[in-house]
């Protein structure tokens, strides 16, 4: 199937379109018919409690965990497609897990240019100079030769942005990067965050950081149960939520 | 720390005390060297009081010391070998044990299995049986020596273990190194030899240690399908000798030798173990 052919109803600018998508694991619905459509360089945030979805969406998008039902199209590509090429499209999303997930066998700066090297086959030297270039851009020149164990959580998820980045993604996804790292090293990641959003990368976040969410993002969506139950701008959803489990959540966190 | 060996470990009846670990360690060295030092003195000394003219038991031992090492390099020799080839074998027996294919996964888990609840004996029988005992190579007769077939023998069991060991591993690394792996855009064999299997090594090689003092001490097996090694030499000498008293003290001397190899082996296994556990 020919990618980029198949863009059924989708508005044009969009990088991530997500149509209906159905995801259940076993018994459990996970996602009940989910739809949003982000535009390059939109920052979109997605909040609500534990288990509603969301962590599930951002793997549905790079194809990592497959839907059962609905269609997602990425840059062009349809990921809910057979004939998906789940290389190419993971070449074009990034992601960065809670828990950083760096090689630990590998430095700081390896972690960068493991797979440009070996994924995308690129000139070794060219790949050390973008590296470092990356390690200057998260703030973390000097480390280059430390190994993640060496680092902080705060540094290993710094390090884990720079090694999604070196692939050049079209799209960023976070992946609750910030829950499982100590309060004062929280704000470095979120500052390496906000410089990406600012330089135009497209961001999709899910995150609990609400102060963050409401500062960065241009879109809030709130999920339950595996549906979205509103979204707007952060000044409207975080301001005058109209649905009560919105209003309910939020009284809660914030 | 899990012992994948711990039948090998001392009946242990006050566990739990404090500092029990190094006491432990002190006192089976000292139990080991005196056992067999001990079995030689008392001999050479039951001896010393009632021979006559024929030479001290210490000092034939002496004289049949650099015989009897000829004999136990073929150990070193064959049980070397047998984890050279296993290992290499093995390795790839536990990668495929992962395979997500099926027609993969399932042989190389039954060839697993069952090489590793076969006795070492049957498989050494077996390999002596079943290798030729010359191969024919572009018109060059190439003979293959009973040490080699007996290397391969053992080399099975080898495998087998070697095989578990490596799925135990992979098994053991977290599900986000693959995760990640799989965002990065990695194929599985990149992400199976670039990603996990440098990050398996470490937890690999203690038990892979442990394995080769095992197999160093089995290697006597080889004695009984006719392979000459430590064993044979003990007994040719013994032959030769012809001195009943001789007897207890030269199979002493033996054991004194595999435990002078094996020892150190398990001690750096547990010193492996126990700075491998905290770093990561």
């Amino acid at each position: 199937m020919a990618a980029g052919g198949t863009m059924s109803g989708i508005s044009g600018d969009a990088v991530v379109s997500v149509r209906d998508v159905h995801k259940s694991f076993g018994a459990i619905d996970v996602l009940g018919g989910i739809s949003m459509d982000v535009g390059r360089g939109d920052v979109v945030c997605i909040i609500g409690p534990s288990g509603s979805g969301k962590s599930t969406l951002l793997r549905c998008i790079n194809a990592l965990v497959p839907v059962d039902r609905g269609e997602i199209v990425v840059a062009g590509m349809t990921v809910t497609s057979p004939t998906l090429d789940k290389l190419a499209l993971r070449r074009k999303v990034g992601i960065v897990f809670q828990q950083y997930n760096l090689f630990p066998h590998k430095t700081a700066l390896q972690n960068i240019m493991m797979a440009p090297i070996h994924v995308l086959k690129r000139d070794r030297r060219e790949v050390e100079e973008l590296a470092r270039q990356l390690m200057r851009k998260v703030r973390l020149s000097g480390k280059e030769a430390c190994y993640p164990g060496e680092l902080s959580g705060g540094q290993q998820q710094r390090v884990a942005i720079a090694r999604s980045l070196a692939m050049k993604p079209e799209v960023m996804m976070f992946d609750e990067v910030t829950a499982a790292l100590d309060p004062e090293t929280v704000k470095e990641v979120l500052t390496t965050i906000r410089e990406l959003a600012e330089d135009g990368m497209t961001c999709m976040l899910v995150t609990h950081e609400m102060g963050f969410a409401r500062e960065i993002a241009d879109r809030v969506y709130f999920t339950d149960h595996g549906v979205i139950v509103e979204h707007g701008p952060p000044k409207e959803l975080f301001g005058s939520p109209r649905d009560p489990r919105t209003r309910e959540f939020l009284e809660h966190v914030l | 720390m899990s012992r994948p060996f711990a039948v090998l470990l001392p009946f242990r009846p006050g566990d739990g005390l404090a500092g029990i670990a190094g006491y432990r360690a002190d006192r089976r060295v000292a139990a080991g060297l005196a056992l067999a030092a001990g079995l030689i003195l008392v001999h050479a000394a039951a001896h010393a009081a009632t021979a006559g003219a024929k030479p001290a038991i210490l000092e034939t031992l002496w004289r049949w010391t650099p015989f009897l090492l000829g004999g136990f390099v073929w150990n070193i020799v064959i049980s070397a070998l047998a984890m050279a080839v296993g290992t290499a074998l093995g390795f790839l027996l536990g990668i495929a044990q992962i395979s997500q294919v099926r027609a993969v996964r399932a042989p190389s888990w039954f060839a697993t299995q069952l090489l590793r609840n076969a006795p070492w004996l049957v498989l050494l029988f077996y390999c002596m049986y079943l290798l030729p005992f010359q191969l024919h190579v572009f018109g060059t007769r190439i003979g293959i020596p009973d040490w080699l077939k007996a290397a391969f023998g053992f080399a099975l069991p080898v495998m087998a273990y070697v095989s578990e060991i490596v799925r135990g591993a992979i098994r053991s690394i977290p599900a986000g190194q693959w995760e990640s792996a799989e965002a990065l855009s990695f194929t599985r064999s990149q992400t199976i030899w670039m990603i996990i299997i440098p990050q398996c090594l470490k937890r690999m090689l203690p038990a892979w240690m442990n394995l080769y003092a095992i197999v160093t001490m089995a290697s006597v097996l080889a004695n009984v399908v006719g392979v000459s090694e430590g064993l044979t030499a003990a007994r040719e000498m013994l032959a030769a000798e012809q001195r009943v008293e001789l007897l207890l003290p030269v199979y002493a001397y033996v054991l004194l030798w595999f435990f002078a190899y094996c020892y150190p082996i398990a001690r750096a296994t547990v010193f492996l173990e126990r700075r491998w556990a905290v770093a990561h």
